[in-house]
């Protein structure tokens, strides 16, 4: 009877009753789409981050993280890059020569980080042949070509066909020096890269550098989706105990960061708004609660005890915030769904956006556990909310209330 | 047998005050089962708070207010609504009952208060609507009915708990004149075929006249206590 009478009196005054639901609905509604399209971004940052540069796990001779040298190499890569394609979740790997040297035009020169690369591999890996928007990736058998990002070509004032010069140090640190003609221009999503790096075969650059033939500085291991990082890179840890192996989470802080401080970001930005809508229901309520005093009196007098006048206010107030919450939260997940398959473009911004590494169309998404979290939130503020009308009423004086008899 | 023993019972407001006010001044009577009671006096003579500290809905600054030989001014505030559930019957002025219920969810309610079983208080309900002749609207809720049927309801929840005595403020009040007639024909035929108790307080002098006894306070004391014969 209690949850009937409740119930009801949520819908004594209707119009009241529909605009608190309507702004609880909202507020939940804009919170969550936000963090979607918060935790979309954030998402998109780290898998291109993974997929097109760092990958899930690196391998390095452990003292070339710290001193970069060129004699810091890993033998026979092709032998084991074979081995670790052959374990289970591993999609694919490769191996890169890595030094740091000299870009120069006939009109220009800049500071590059020259990567020695096996096309195959290395396209198997980043898909760095899609990321080409001029000439080709590496197709034709010609000797010394290169690739380039276009905003190294545009300050390098380069075009396709165009020579370049790359200069750098040998293995004995003697001064080395190389013409390679512009095969390519590519442009990825992160324009900071596409600036720095630059791709020769590691064919040519190897004996360049007077490095033995399947050396690399190192091997980048791309993940089948889905699969768990964790075993593979234990196995790994295990079977090349003498090398430095990495997972993403490690070579790149920054995107740590960005996957674990989203959970903290989520509480305090839901918080604030449930916070802002738990004031909004207090008001409500209370204004429910004072308005019928003399009728909560007289369900004193006839003898509803005080435990039971605080139950019934207090459920009002669940049966509003939840239902608004729920509401809200309905209305999200649609939201969510739609605009996760049609994406938010956000291309009027591609330019910073792109400094920063991010994609320009956004896809908003939000895991299944994150919606139970809020929710959880949410129930915690209608509890929060219905405590203070609840109290009012329990202090109530049935005779103050009623007047007399 | 006494249902109520009132003895010398006070009530001071403002008592720290150099100028204390006595709403109920040393009052002392009994009323026993089946009676049919009238308090009367002007207004201001202690009339309700007389009937707030009958009905244990307000503490006396002095004296004893006893219920079925229990004394409740020394009750606490929820044993005070535990003992007015299983003891007291309230019909108030302006009807007050729950918008939001029928009319026989109204009258259920008490009983749901008192853990009565469903089958039994559906019963009831059913059975005292029909007594105030009202089984035409056990759905009907109290904003599709009349002051008159309003205030019928009210004596039918008054009585679903099997109180001790029913107290009503001043029934009639509200009431046009056939409405209030066809009321205290109801609360008659209770008081002779069930032998309830009835107290109320009253201006109207049409039910002041079919009272049985009739108690007057005047400045908080009873100035006559007269019972009297109805035709």
């Amino acid at each position: 009877m209690l949850t009937r009478i409740a119930w009801r009196n949520v819908w004594r005054n209707k119009v009241r009753s529909l605009i608190l639901l309507c702004s609880i609905a909202l507020g939940v509604w804009a919170g969550i789409f936000m963090l979607s399209f918060s935790w979309g971004m954030s998402i998109q940052y780290v898998n291109l981050a993974i997929k097109g540069q760092i990958s899930h796990i690196q391998m390095h001779q452990p003292e070339f993280k710290q001193d970069r040298k060129i004699t810091y190499t890993i033998d026979d890569a092709p032998g084991r890059i074979q081995e670790i394609n052959s374990l289970p979740g591993v999609r694919a790997s490769c191996g890169r020569i890595i030094i740091s040297g000299m870009i120069s035009s006939p009109t220009s020169g800049a500071g590059a980080s020259i990567s020695g690369i096996d096309p195959d591999q290395e396209n198997m890996v980043t898909g760095m042949a899609t990321n080409v928007i001029q000439g080709e990736y590496f197709e034709s058998k010609k000797k010394n070509q290169i690739l380039i990002g276009e905003k190294l070509a545009n300050k390098l004032n380069v075009k396709l066909n165009n020579k370049v010069v790359l200069t750098f140090q040998d293995i004995d640190s003697h001064i080395t020096a190389a013409a390679f003609r512009v095969a390519g221009i590519y442009k990825t999503s992160n324009s900071s890269t596409d600036e720095l790096n630059v791709f020769v075969k590691h064919a040519a650059l190897s004996p360049l550098l007077g490095l033995e033939e399947g050396s690399v500085h190192e091997i980048a291991i791309l993940l089948i989706e889905g699969a768990e990082m964790a075993p593979i890179y234990a196995s790994l840890k295990a079977k090349y105990p003498a090398l430095l192996v990495e997972d993403w989470k490690a070579l790149a802080p920054e995107l740590r960061l960005v996957v674990d401080s989203f959970r903290m970001n989520m509480v305090v930005f839901m918080g604030i708004i449930l916070l802002a809508l738990t004031f909004g229901i207090i008001n409500t309520m209370l204004m429910a609660v004072l308005e019928r005093f003399h009728e909560l009196g007289v369900l004193m007098a006839i003898g509803m005890n005080k435990f039971s006048v605080f139950m019934m206010i207090m459920l009002e107030t669940l049966y509003l915030a939840i239902i608004g919450g729920i509401c809200g939260l309905l209305l999200a997940y649609g939201t969510i769904q739609i605009l996760g398959r049609t994406g938010i473009d956000l291309s009027a911004f591609a330019k910073g956006l792109s400094a920063y590494g991010m994609d320009t169309l956004v896809y908003p998404a939000l895991q299944n556990n994150q919606y139970l979290e809020i929710f959880i939130m949410i129930f915690i503020a209608a509890i929060l909310s219905a405590i203070y009308p609840a109290y009012k009423a329990l202090k109530l004086n049935p005779v103050q209330a009623i007047r007399k008899i | 047998m006494a249902v109520l023993e009132i003895s010398d019972l006070k009530k001071t407001y403002n008592e720290e005050s150099d100028f204390p006010v006595h709403a109920v001044n040393d009052v002392n009577f009994i009323i026993e089962k089946g009676e049919f009671t009238a308090i009367v006096g002007p207004s201001g003579s202690g009339k309700s708070t007389l009937l707030n500290l009958m009905g244990g809905l307000d503490h006396p600054s002095a004296g004893k207010v006893v219920i079925d030989g229990k004394d409740i001014s020394e009750l606490r505030d929820n044993q005070l609504i535990d003992f007015r559930l299983h003891h007291i019957g309230f019909v108030f002025q302006s009807f007050n009952l729950i918008p939001v219920l029928t009319a026989k969810e109204n009258v259920s309610f008490v009983m749901v208060l008192q853990k009565t079983p469903k089958e039994e208080r559906e019963n009831r309900a059913i059975s005292l609507l029909t007594e105030v002749g009202l089984e035409d609207r056990l759905d009907s809720r109290p904003s599709e009915l009349s002051g008159g049927q309003q205030q019928r309801v009210a004596i039918a929840r008054a009585l679903a708990s099997r109180p001790a005595f029913v107290l009503a403020d001043e029934p009639t009040a509200n009431l046009d004149s056939k409405s209030a007639s066809n009321l205290l024909d109801i609360m008659l035929k209770l008081n002779q075929e069930e032998h309830m108790t009835f107290i109320f307080s009253t201006h109207d002098s049409r039910v002041i006249e079919r009272a049985r006894r009739v108690i007057t306070l005047v400045d908080g004391k009873i100035v006559s206590d007269k019972k009297q014969d109805v035709t």
